[in-house]
């Protein structure tokens, strides 16, 4: 049950771009929609992956972002280097929480920050000596580091230094992988383009380094790709498939290695978490290894044995049967959860905001605690996310692309959600309009929320953010100050 | 003192920018005023006739060595040579590498903080390479820095581009700021009716040629030597070309905003003297068999 009616909807829309300047109106509106069950094509009612307008506060990120922060950046026996002035490199390091084993520094470099710390010289004769340099010393200081990734900043586009022939002749000198990547962040609307950018790396620099080599495989051997290990999440995922006796060799990129994505041209069924971000390598891998590759959700019972089910399908009676093991060994705990926190939640209402998978995937989770999604959007989606949006969502919901912060602000305002799931940035507005907020890309530094026992973790999350006494408590000024002003009036 | 009269000069790569601003320069010193050179351009060899040397070491690679700019002092990067001119080169990448423009802004940021300006100097120079490129090789004519613009030209049909670009260029900082085109100098090629073409053009863009500086072997005989011909030969014809040419721009007050032409407009001037030909419609985009066929 939506919160408002299809036609209801339509014009809360209409009245919030009503203050846009028409061409602003305009634009914006192509990205609003009602959803629609029936409709196939997300096409025909929203528009998805263009520039926002400027003006307008979007909560997107930028290439580099996609590159480094997202893709790239959890490999963690490898040094990325932020190539260009120190900032990039500074404000993404270790904020997204992609969990590994292994020690900093010595073999693991997961939550440093390298950068080639870019000064006004570098710039105007080039940084072309500097990151040679910087990888001799790396080499130097860091001798267990499996590779090195360049992740370009803005300036090393705008100078054109020619960090492929840096990275080439440094690569044979240490022997190890250099992966040059031409994430500057002014390509592209979002950060979006900088998956794409780092999947194209990794298909031209590191998957056919093993091709033709001797590998001992099993008929049940995958890879898990696009699950980051935010809070632990891939080893909450990964446990489940190893339960049901598959083999996984390959994890990426939370927890992953530069070993084992040279390795996974020899699975045999690519599970891909993040469509969004890791889709390009999976399609490559189809194209040239005939690897197949299939979506799953882990967030939620029903999501998890749904995909469970359909992964168990692709093999063969052995795995289907250990799969219906693993469901059943689960259920009572998950009966237990939702047996304790159902009650607690049923009914509340949810708006998403977010990037990546989530504002679809999570939904059913909040379905198995009895709580309703009643908005959604992406910060980067394309169209194909939105096709797979429309059949999660409820008719008659808000669907929204690239959000300003005026948008989110008044849609919250007037659908008066229980709960808003969203970033750092949109916490404290909401939560000072009397809102919870939990934040869905870091987990508010919980989790992890994938698998079964991420699940537990998640109905508690949820539960502590809305029954939290405070909201009880908490008289906004605004209702204070009309009293008072009632008194000084008369 | 008089108030510090800031000067640049553009114009096309390889028309002579260097040779004429450094004996104009040399003119103008041996008049009695104080003046600066600020090369603008990698190469640097903005000064190397006032200072008799291959290229002077520039900002950016003093800088480079030094750590960053913040690290050096005046003096460090300001050499004195004939008539007690003040020589500075931003300097900058080499070819391929890097961005030279930002070496330009990055230099006369130094220069300005540094107060190299705020001493008792009548003109400074800025000798910028040919082409504006980007937003550095443009810095020297925002504001609060070069409030004239001197086009160095000959009667060559890219010649006559580049002043009309560069007056393009000149009429989006005029609005925002006081740049002004000051004039056309010509410096000789020895074509047809070349003074002519360049007053036509010059009349067309809103301004003058100031002076037509003839060819004369002199400047090459001085450059062999590292020298302005004001220094090698001051007796020499050509050096009273100079002369002329540094009196007479220290007496202009003909500042104006430019209004460059459109390109059919610049092509029917060319035609007109017969630098281009009349274009024949008929055979664009004809293959030789095409017009063989035709003909």
């Amino acid at each position: 049950m939506a919160v408002l009616t299809r036609e209801e909807t339509e014009a809360l829309i209409a009245e919030v771009l009503e203050v846009y300047p028409d061409k602003a109106k305009k634009d914006r509106a192509k990205h609003l929609a009602v959803n629609d069950q029936s409709v196939e094509q997300s096409k025909k009612c929203i528009t998805s992956n263009r520039k926002s307008l400027p003006g307008v506060m979007t909560i997107r990120g930028c290439a580099y972002a996609g590159s480094k922060g997202v893709v790239w950046g959890p490999i963690k026996d490898m040094i990325h280097i932020s190539h260009g002035p120190v900032g990039c490199g500074q404000y993404s390091r270790a904020g997204r929480r992609n969990y590994y084993v292994g020690t900093t520094g010595v073999d693991s470099f997961g939550t440093m920050n390298f950068t080639s710390d870019f000064q006004e010289k570098d710039i105007v004769f080039g940084g072309d000596k500097k990151l040679a340099k910087l990888i001799e010393e790396i080499e130097q200081l860091f001798p267990l580091h499996k590779g090195i990734s360049v992740q370009s900043e803005c300036p090393i586009g705008l100078i054109g230094d020619d960090i492929e022939a840096v990275s080439k002749k440094a690569s044979a000198a240490i022997d190890k992988p250099v992966v040059p990547v031409r994430c500057e962040g002014f390509r592209g609307v979002s950060q979006s383009l900088g998956h794409h950018i780092a999947n194209d790396t990794i298909r031209d620099w590191v998957l056919d380094k093993r091709d033709g080599k001797a590998y001992d495989s099993t008929p049940y051997d995958v890879a898990i790709i696009g699950d980051y290990n935010i809070g632990g999440d891939a080893w909450a995922s990964r446990i489940l498939l190893e339960e049901m006796g598959l083999r996984v060799v390959a994890q990426w990129s939370g927890d992953g290695t530069i070993a084992e994505m040279m390795n996974t041209p020899k699975v045999k069924l690519n599970l891909l978490h993040c469509y969004r971000s890791m889709n390009y390598i999976s399609r490559h891998m189809e194209e040239k290894y005939g690897i197949p590759w299939m979506e799953y959700n882990f967030f939620g019972p029903t999501k998890i044995i749904e995909s469970l089910r359909k992964i168990a399908d692709f093999f063969d009676d052995s795995i289907r049967e250990k799969c219906e093991q693993v469901i059943a060994r689960y259920q009572p705990m998950m009966d237990e959860i939702i047996a304790k926190y159902k009650p607690r939640l049923q009914g509340k209402k949810v708006m998403l905001y977010v990037g990546g998978l989530r504002p679809r995937h999570v939904i059913g989770a909040y379905e198995d605690l009895g709580m309703e999604v009643v908005g959604t959007g992406y910060e980067f989606a394309h169209n194909d996310d939105y096709d797979r949006t429309i059949k999660e969502m409820g008719n008659a919901t808000l669907l929204y692309d690239d959000i300003t912060g005026f948008e989110f602000e008044e849609f919250v305002k007037r659908i008066k959600p229980d709960m808003v799931g969203s970033g750092i940035k949109e916490k404290y507005i909401f939560q000072k309009m009397g809102i919870p907020l939990r934040q869905m890309h870091s987990w508010d530094y919980s989790g992890p929320y994938h698998g079964y026992d991420g699940f537990a973790i998640f109905a508690r999350d949820m539960d502590i953010a809305l029954s939290n006494p405070v909201w009880h408590n908490m008289t906004p000024p605004w209702k204070k100050a009309e009293p008072e002003a009632a008194q000084k009036a008369a | 003192m008089a108030k510090l009269r800031q000067c640049a000069i553009y114009g096309k790569g390889g028309i002579g920018k260097s040779t004429t601003t450094q004996n104009l320069v040399a003119a103008l010193a041996e008049s009695g005023k104080k003046v600066m050179i600020v090369g603008c351009d990698p190469k640097a060899d903005s000064t190397r006739l006032i200072l008799h040397s291959k290229a002077q070491t520039t900002v950016m690679h003093l800088a480079a060595e030094a750590g960053s700019v913040e690290d050096l002092e005046l003096e460090d990067v300001l050499s004195v040579g004939f008539g007690g001119i003040k020589c500075v080169e931003s300097g900058g990448p080499e070819p391929g590498v890097g961005c030279a423009g930002r070496g330009v802004i990055t230099a006369i940021n130094f220069l300005e903080e540094e107060g190299a300006y705020d001493e008792d100097l009548d003109f400074v120079f800025y000798d910028v390479l040919g082409d504006v490129v980007c937003g550095g090789f443009a810095m020297p004519i925002r504001e609060n820095k070069a409030q004239e613009i001197y086009i160095v030209c000959s009667g060559e049909m890219m010649a006559m581009y580049a002043a009309n670009n560069i007056s393009k260029g000149i009429v989006k900082y005029a609005n925002s700021g006081g740049v002004r085109l000051a004039g056309l100098i010509c410096n000789s090629r020895n074509t047809d009716r070349e003074d002519e073409l360049i007053m036509a053009l010059a009349a067309r863009l809103g301004t003058t040629m100031i002076h037509f500086v003839p060819r004369d072997n002199a400047v090459q005989h001085a450059e062999i030597r590292r020298m302005t011909v004001i220094e090698y030969d001051a007796k020499h014809k050509q050096a009273d070309e100079y002369r002329q040419l540094a009196k007479k721009i220290n007496d202009n007050t003909n500042f104006v905003i430019p209004t460059p032409i459109e390109m059919e407009e610049l092509e029917e001037l060319l035609m007109e003297f017969g630098i281009m030909e009349q274009e024949d419609e008929s055979i664009i985009g004809k293959t030789a068999e095409e017009l063989a066929a035709s003909a």
